[in-house]
């Protein structure tokens, strides 16, 4: 393992704090203003994350230009902690990872920016919305543009805050305000990880700041990096909603859809892949650790697309084909080597596709008075051509069909995982990608059918459904050519980009089937599943659920991870709390209001002693003076010393 | 008489005192000449110039290190400090003197000698203009505190001591309303400040006894090298400190403070509670430090228990006041034993905590004294903490002003109060003086209680019918308690300027 050296920040690229800077800024003047900018806050919004998206491109263009072995900008701003050795530097890294990170969030954070100005037009709270939604950006990108752990961390946080913020951002309704506590939790459980491998990291590098730590890998011990990979990799899942904490992802859908597509679809969530991508020196450095990862990978992903395929609720279904998607870049991260830039490919395709899907729904609920459950749609492909059109993009592109931008990025990661060394591993994980890619087929055909065509199951109060304006449109079409077109561009151009970071490709491994056998595999269980479920639903669906057999019930109950999580942490934890209590109770209070009760009570006798009477003054001076004076004689005298 | 030699003097570090003393007996003159009406803004401004005046000379002189006037006056490092500290805590305690707007005629009686009770007396309570012979004897007082801290022999020390006492005896006197409270309180503070003058005395004349002079220097130099009984030197050290802990407010010879408090006018309180402090310490850290370095580990036991007796005497008797100016009298108790600890750590640490906790400690409590000034009756100041429930209600903003001040007693960070006690208990934990260390925490603990109780009374209880108004304070008032609050909160964020002065103010010359 090579040192890693980045280079310092020059001319233009010295200012990329801006880019944190402009969103960080507009977010601050919103909420500082209040009312007074209720009337033009949300176009500031806009703007800011409009600005930082041009200034990122320019930057971008500008890193592009570099040569691959200085394509970096480090820029150190201002010591933020300085304390004894432990040492901090506000500082940024703009490099080719970063660059791509910055492009998709700006670029995808402008468009939902603009979508969400027609979406909560009528919303009281439109500008409270865009100034959390401009703090988010700002975080995220504070995440993304750090150039050591603190400062991801503190932007994890940051984004971890907003993302509370904007779920519970219908506070009043008790089942928002549960689910913003819900992600809290879960999150803190990563985030508690994340931050106890970093302070491992400071006590055995000294440091947090990229480049010393990678440098300082070869140093480390196999276990301290296994144990800080581990704890990486517990952050990760927490806040890309992996296994063991995928739970409180797909109840965040209780926020409104602008942030069900921007934070929980194409960017927040994926923190976690970044997080492992810009760790990979850790990661490649230990097996084991990329076996776990690539096991978590696995795991979630057909845990996603099992109890997607049995959800009604539409923000649902895509919250959970997200955790499945995350769990293939997972996957790809896992995997190492030219895996790395393919699961950053994913990343990028998926962010277009899924936040194409997300603003789609958010579409469909806008016609249909907020309605979300599947069963209640159908035939709305006629009264919703745009949104329909858009939609059946990303449909396309997720499940894989060529030429649309899901098959270029999912289907060379399952080919990846084909080409693993040992072969029962090939196996395992190839066969999971690949029946993964049948199961995503089935579920999202079961939601793209039921949503726009079959017969009508409107409900009474929504027989007319209706296009959305421009304003939502214009985003989902611009979103729907990415959802087309990104795939293929970036397969191609995306990993000779990211060289810099994830060092050269390797020679071609040949994996235990060949990659034309994969192709064609991979594309029949698409279709396989697309048309099971097309058959299975042209005709509509029943209104209420049915009783089903053992492993759709087991999917629609989450495949009881919920009850697991309730009766292994949620009861015990109660009891804990209740046991803790009885002890403050009885025991500490006890012991504290006695403590009290006696400085009262000589409170209480020792003011009788202010008599005030200056007599009773004097005779107490003159007692201490006695006391004083003898107590030195006494130490002259020899009596205490 | 040819070969008297006078002493050589340097009136450039004797000025500050000088143009003090100048400004009151010009002060004095004035009262004959001025005509009522304009004597309250002529005084005052006068006075303010006259402080101004000094603490420009003391600045434009702050790198002078000499002893002068035959060796009776320091002039150093810790001298310059603490006579800025005074000067500054002085002038900002003219602003609450001098205010006139918040009660009619101010805070201070219109004619000293009327009967209590008598037509009269109710007469001049209702709006006449109060005395101005305040700022004179104010200015007498300053100047005697800033001789004070600089003296360097015991003599000096004692001439100072008087010289401070006595205007600060009159002023106690002074109040406009409750004027039997107010002429016991000054009658008290007297009788037991010349008993205190007394064993301070007699410490001296056993002293000079034990070393031949009154010089601190001398003292030091016998103590190194003794010729005498030791005795001399155990009884007089005793008897000297006796006094020197009278005026600092400590265990058991803190008895005076709390009615003193009580019954001084509010403005004479503040200036007592921050300038008489810094005086009082900074004359304790000169004698301790310089004369009786060679004997610190003798009396640094003795000491200690009594700072750790008026901790817990001021912490535990705070805890069952009614009075809010009580109350803050046992808090001063309690933080001075804060302050001893802080001596007591006995090295250079020690004193720069010490003398940045007076600094810290004194723009707290002028705040909260000035507080107690604006939340009043018809009756005058509404004290009893019965009134104080609910006023959070009905005045936010000043409610919260005084949690700041409280949470800044109390010791929370981001307020002086952290920054200095935290200052101390790292000297003394660096002088190796766990157990001070240990008890003041404890001690610190119990304080907070009082503290948050106030908090709670103004914050939850329903204000009820007799919750007083908040009287608008006037410009002079809202100024101090501006100054006051910007401090306590500065001190607490950024408090590495004033570390630094404390810092290069950390040298003794002897």
């Amino acid at each position: 393992m090579e040192p890693v050296d980045y280079a310092p920040a020059t001319g233009v690229l010295s200012s990329i704090w801006l880019l944190v800077a402009i969103p960080l800024v507009s977010a601050a003047i919103l909420l500082l203003l209040g009312k007074r900018a209720d009337k033009w806050g949300h176009w500031l919004g806009v703007l800011a994350v409009a600005s930082s998206f041009v200034l990122g491109l320019i930057f971008f263009i500008k890193l592009g230009g570099l040569s691959a072995e200085h394509r970096s900008a480090q820029l150190s701003l201002f010591d933020f902690i300085d304390v004894g050795t432990f040492k901090v530097d506000f500082g940024l890294l703009f490099d080719p990872l970063s660059g791509v990170f910055v492009l998709l969030i700006t670029g995808v954070g402008s468009l939902i920016h603009l979508y969400a100005v027609g979406y909560m037009e009528h919303d009281p709270g439109r500008r409270r919305f865009f100034a959390y939604f401009n703090l988010f950006v700002a975080a995220m990108l504070l995440l993304v543009l750090g150039n050591n752990y603190v400062m991801l961390y503190f932007g994890w946080e940051g984004v971890g805050v907003a993302s509370y913020l904007l779920i519970s951002f219908w506070y009043t309704r008790p089942s928002a305000a549960t689910a913003g506590k819900k992600a809290f939790l879960m999150n803190r459980v990563g985030d508690a990880g994340l931050a106890i491998g970093v302070f491992l990291m400071f006590s055995t590098v000294g440091s947090t700041q990229y480049d010393k730590v990678f440098s300082g890998v070869t140093s480390m011990s196999a276990t301290t990096v296994l144990v800080i990979g581990l704890l990486l990799l517990l952050g990760a899942a927490g806040k890309s909603g992996q296994f063991p904490l995928q739970a409180w992802l797909p109840d965040a859908m209780e926020g409104p859809t602008p942030v069900s597509a921007l934070i929980h679809a194409a960017t927040m969530v994926t923190a976690g892949v970044y997080l492992i991508a810009r760790s990979n020196p850790i990661f490649t450095a230990n097996e084991t650790l990329q076996l776990v990862v690539v096991s978590v990978g696995a795991l979630t992903l057909l845990i996603g697309c099992i109890i997607g395929a049995a959800k009604d609720d539409i923000k649902r279904v895509l919250a959970w084909s997200t955790v499945s998607q995350i769990g293939y870049m997972f996957l790809g991260v896992g995997l190492g080597g030219a895996a790395y830039a393919l699961a950053i490919v994913h990343l990028l395709a998926h962010g277009f596709f899924k936040a194409n899907m997300f603003l789609g729904a958010g579409s469909v609920m806008h016609g249909m008075h907020d309605q979300v459950d599947i069963r209640r749609f159908g035939a709305l492909a006629k009264p919703m051509r745009i949104t329909w059109i858009t939609f059946a993009t990303g449909w396309l592109a997720i499940i894989g069909i060529p030429p649309l931008s899901g098959f270029f990025s999912k289907e060379p990661i399952i080919a990846a995982a084909f080409e693993r060394e040992t072969t029962w591993q090939a196996w395992t994980f190839g066969l999971a990608a690949l029946i993964g890619a049948g199961l995503t087929a089935f579920y999202m055909t079961r939601l793209f059918v039921l949503t726009f065509h079959g017969p009508a199951r409107w409900t009474e109060e929504n027989k007319h459904p209706h296009e959305s304006p421009a304003i939502m449109t214009i985003p989902l079409i611009l979103l729907a050519i990415g959802s087309v077109a990104a795939g293929w561009v970036m397969s191609t151009s995306v990993p000779d980009w990211l060289t810099p970071v994830f060092g050269e490709e390797q020679a071609e491994v040949t994996g235990v089937l060949s990659h034309t056998v994969i192709t064609i595999l991979s594309l029949v269980v698409t279709v396989l599943g697309a048309g099971l479920a097309w058959a299975m639903f042209r005709r509509g669906t029943a209104l209420e659920p049915e009783p089903a057999g053992i492993v759709v019930t087991a999917a629609r109950r989450n495949l009881y991870t919920d009850a697991f999580n309730e009766a292994v942490f949620e009861r015990p934890g109660i009891y804990l709390t209740r046991a803790l209590v009885y002890l403050d109770n009885k025991g500490i209070d006890g012991l504290v209001n006695g403590l009290a009760a006696g400085v009262g009570g000589g409170s209480g006798r020792l003011r009788r002693l202010q008599t005030g009477f200056v007599r009773s003054y004097a005779l107490s001076m003159l007692t201490g003076a006695m006391l004083v004076v003898g107590a030195f004689l006494a130490i002259q005298l020899g009596w205490l010393a | 008489m040819g070969d008297l030699k006078l002493p050589e003097i340097d009136y450039g570090a004797l000025a500050p005192m000088l143009i003090l003393f100048g400004v009151a007996c010009v002060g004095v003159l004035l009262e004959v000449f001025i005509p009522r009406k304009s004597r309250n803004v002529v005084q005052l401004t006068m006075t303010l110039l006259g402080v101004a005046a000094a603490l420009t000379v003391l600045i434009i002189n702050r790198n002078t290190r000499i002893v002068t006037i035959g060796g009776a006056v320091a002039f150093d490092g810790p001298t310059i400090f603490l006579q800025g500290a005074i000067l500054v805590l002085g002038g900002v305690s003219l602003l609450l003197i001098g205010e006139r707007s918040v009660e009619a005629g101010g805070a201070f009686v219109a004619q000293a000698a009327v009967v209590v009770g008598s037509d009269k007396d109710s007469k001049q309570s209702t709006g006449q203009p109060g005395l101005t012979e305040v700022y004179p004897l104010a200015a007498f007082a300053l100047g005697g505190m800033l001789l004070f801290v600089a003296a360097n022999d015991l003599l000096t020390m004692f001439v100072a001591l008087e010289v401070f006492s006595l205007p600060l005896y009159l002023l106690c006197a002074l109040a406009r309303r409750r004027r039997l409270l107010s002429q016991e309180a000054a009658l008290k503070y007297f009788l037991l400040g010349s008993y205190a003058s007394a064993f301070f005395l007699f410490g001296v004349a056993l002293l000079y006894g034990y070393s031949g002079g009154v010089q601190l220097s001398v003292i030091h130099a016998a103590v190194d090298n003794p010729q005498h009984s030791q005795l001399l030197l155990y009884g007089g050290l005793g008897l000297v400190a006796i006094g020197l802990l009278f005026k600092s407010a400590l265990a058991p010879f803190h008895v005076w403070t709390p009615d003193v408090y009580q019954g001084a006018p509010t403005p004479i309180t503040a200036f007592m509670a921050a300038c008489t402090k810094v005086a009082a310490f900074g004359a304790l850290l000169r004698v301790l430090y310089v004369a009786f370095e060679g004997v610190r580990w003798d009396f640094q036991p003795v000491l200690g228990t009594v700072a750790v007796l008026t901790m817990f005497v001021g912490a535990v008797l705070a805890v069952t006041q009614t009075d809010m100016k009580r109350l803050l009298a046992y808090s001063s108790i309690a933080n001075a034993g804060y302050l001893m600890v802080g001596v007591l750590a006995l090295n250079d640490a020690g004193l720069e905590s010490t003398m940045l906790y007076l600094v810290a400690y004194g723009f707290s409590v002028l705040a909260a004294f000035a507080i107690v000034s604006l939340v009043r009756d018809s009756e005058g100041e509404a004290t009893h903490l019965s009134r104080w429930a609910g006023i959070g209600r009905k005045s936010p903003l000043l409610a919260g002003v005084f949690t700041l001040i409280l949470l800044a007693f109390a010791g929370i960070p981001l307020t002086s109060g952290f920054t200095a006690k935290f200052a101390v208990f790292g000297a003394a934990y660096e002088g190796g003086q766990i157990w001070l260390v240990v008890f003041g925490v404890i001690s610190s603990m119990l304080i907070a209680f009082p503290y948050l109780r106030v908090v709670v009374l103004m914050w939850q209880s329903e204000p009820s019918e007799s919750t007083p108004a908040v009287s608008i304070p006037g410009f002079l008032t809202a100024a101090a308690l501006g100054i006051g609050v910007l401090v306590t909160i500065g001190l607490g964020v950024y408090p590495s300027p004033l570390i630094d002065l404390t810092r290069e103010a950390s040298h003794f010359v002897r």
